[in-house]
């Protein structure tokens, strides 16, 4: 089986959460923050994952390598609102062992 | 006024299905939607997507499923109110309902099924100061009649479709058109972005990218806007009637929350899997509006979910006819339009 990593998540009321997320699930960090339900249905994950909104805009706040955005995520994220430097979609961030340790901040409702 | 049996608000493929449903019980239907064409979020947010899991689809384009929905439902002959968003319901004393939206439209139905998805799609407010207080003063989030705008100096912020369309658009009406994008790649239809070059070469258009609208500023009515282009220090001071950021939509629940009925997580709670009728008798909530234990937000589940609340809707209006479920493939499909639809009889002959 494949192994579990940590991930720290701070909600949209500043709380820190760290959380043990699948690797072997095929999920991602849109959908590990629903499973938790660190964000209210309904607030989260509004197109489903298709990077066709930005509900599911974070923060990331670790040097972690991620994958770099496609075209969609980066058209999506010029159009987002309160969108900084490293603001990604939540969505488009696959969770793999790469990403032990990893810290995100979720960004605000739009 | 408008009067039906089921009064569905939300034309998303759970509400267009429950049209189906209704008609083979010969119940009339009426749909009101927010958006000006059926489909909900398969029409506003991923028409060209491919869906994989409806049931003998091995796939299928979300527009091509509303498409296919719509031809579905014709026999029936829903009607539909479009561009209207449902803002109020009145019990009447013998229990039907009157739905008025925000337009006036009033309807009178003898069930209310709500197939509101995850709400009404609305405009994204930009978070930009004081934006608020210059609504109806010069900025709108959506164009309902451009010739408002003639002769006007308009400012549009966006990156999508309707920011490049209405740009082009409005390069004919208005006196000046300044279009704004946080970058300079825009995300249309590539005859749309071709448009906007061309116009902006022949100065009809004119683009700011990368930047921003930071502020807003003016008297009584809107007069100036505050334009930051990135990598410069003071922001661009720009001379505007008018301020249009286009951002797209996102779903609010919005004013069926203040109807009286039990929500929980932004869905409307039905407590049973029986028939989806919530806590007030008479209304209903399928697709992914409802919530329940075990529930899953899938076009799938809610096709049977409309086909349940459409058994239960109909003992509601008839609570003393006889009736069993018939298949089509026994019944066909008789529309009220009067078209009929039913297998070829097998031949019986003698073979000699």
């Amino acid at each position: 089986m494949a192994q579990d990593i940590e991930v720290t998540i701070v909600d949209r009321a500043g709380h820190s959460h760290t959380v043990t997320a699948p690797t072997d699930m095929n999920m991602n960090l849109m959908e590990l923050v629903r499973s938790y339900e660190l964000a209210p249905e309904g607030t989260i994950g509004i197109c489903g994952g298709m990077a066709m909104c930005a509900s599911c805009q974070c923060y990331i706040n670790s040097q972690h390598d991620l994958n770099p955005m496609s075209e969609e995520e980066e058209a999506m994220l010029s159009e987002a609102f309160h969108v900084q430097e490293n603001s990604r979609l939540g969505c488009q961030l696959l969770i793999t062992a790469a990403m032990e340790g990893l810290e995100v901040t979720l960004a605000p409702e739009e | 006024m408008i009067k039906t049996d089921i009064l569905i608000i939300g034309a998303g493929p759970t509400g267009l299905f429950a049209v189906f449903e209704a008609g083979l019980l010969q119940l009339k239907c009426h749909i009101i939607d927010a958006l000006p064409m059926p489909g909900g979020q398969l029409s506003e947010l991923y028409p060209k997507k491919p869906i994989y899991d409806i049931p003998g689809f091995p796939e299928v384009l979300a527009g091509d499923l509303v498409n296919n929905l719509m031809e579905q439902i014709k026999p029936f002959s829903p009607g539909f109110t479009l561009g209207e968003r449902a803002e109020k319901i009145e019990k009447q004393s013998d229990g039907s309902f009157i739905v008025t939206t925000d337009k006036g439209t009033a309807h009178h139905t003898k069930v209310v099924a709500i197939a509101g998805g995850l709400g009404s799609f609305e405009p994204k407010k930009p978070p930009i100061e004081g934006i608020e207080s210059w609504e109806d003063k010069g900025v709108s989030y959506m164009i309902k009649d451009p010739e408002v705008y003639r002769n006007k100096k308009v400012l549009i912020a966006g990156g999508g479709d309707s920011a490049l369309d209405w740009s082009i658009f409005l390069a004919d009406v208005a006196s000046e058109v300044t279009l704004v994008h946080r970058r300079s790649e825009f995300r249309g239809a590539l005859d749309s972005v071709e448009k906007v070059q061309a116009l902006k070469n022949s100065a009809k258009i004119n683009l700011i990218t990368p930047a921003e609208v930071i502020g807003l500023a003016g008297d009584t009515q809107l007069n100036k806007a505050f334009i930051q282009k990135a990598g410069e220090e003071a922001p661009i001071e720009l001379s505007v009637d008018a301020f249009i950021p286009l951002f797209g939509l996102s779903p609010k629940l919005g004013p069926i929350g203040a109807w009286g009925l039990e929500i929980e997580k932004n869905a409307i709670v039905v407590d049973n899997t029986l028939d989806y009728m919530t806590n007030i008798p008479g209304i209903y909530a399928i697709g992914d509006v409802n919530t329940y234990p075990g529930k899953l937000k899938l076009i799938l589940c809610g096709f049977h979910e409309a086909t349940l609340m459409c058994q239960s809707a109909y003992g509601r209006i008839f609570p003393d006819k006889r009736y069993v479920m018939k298949y089509t493939t026994v019944g066909g499909v008789t529309g009220f339009d009067g078209t009929k639809k039913e297998a070829p009889k097998a031949v019986v002959k003698k073979i000699e």
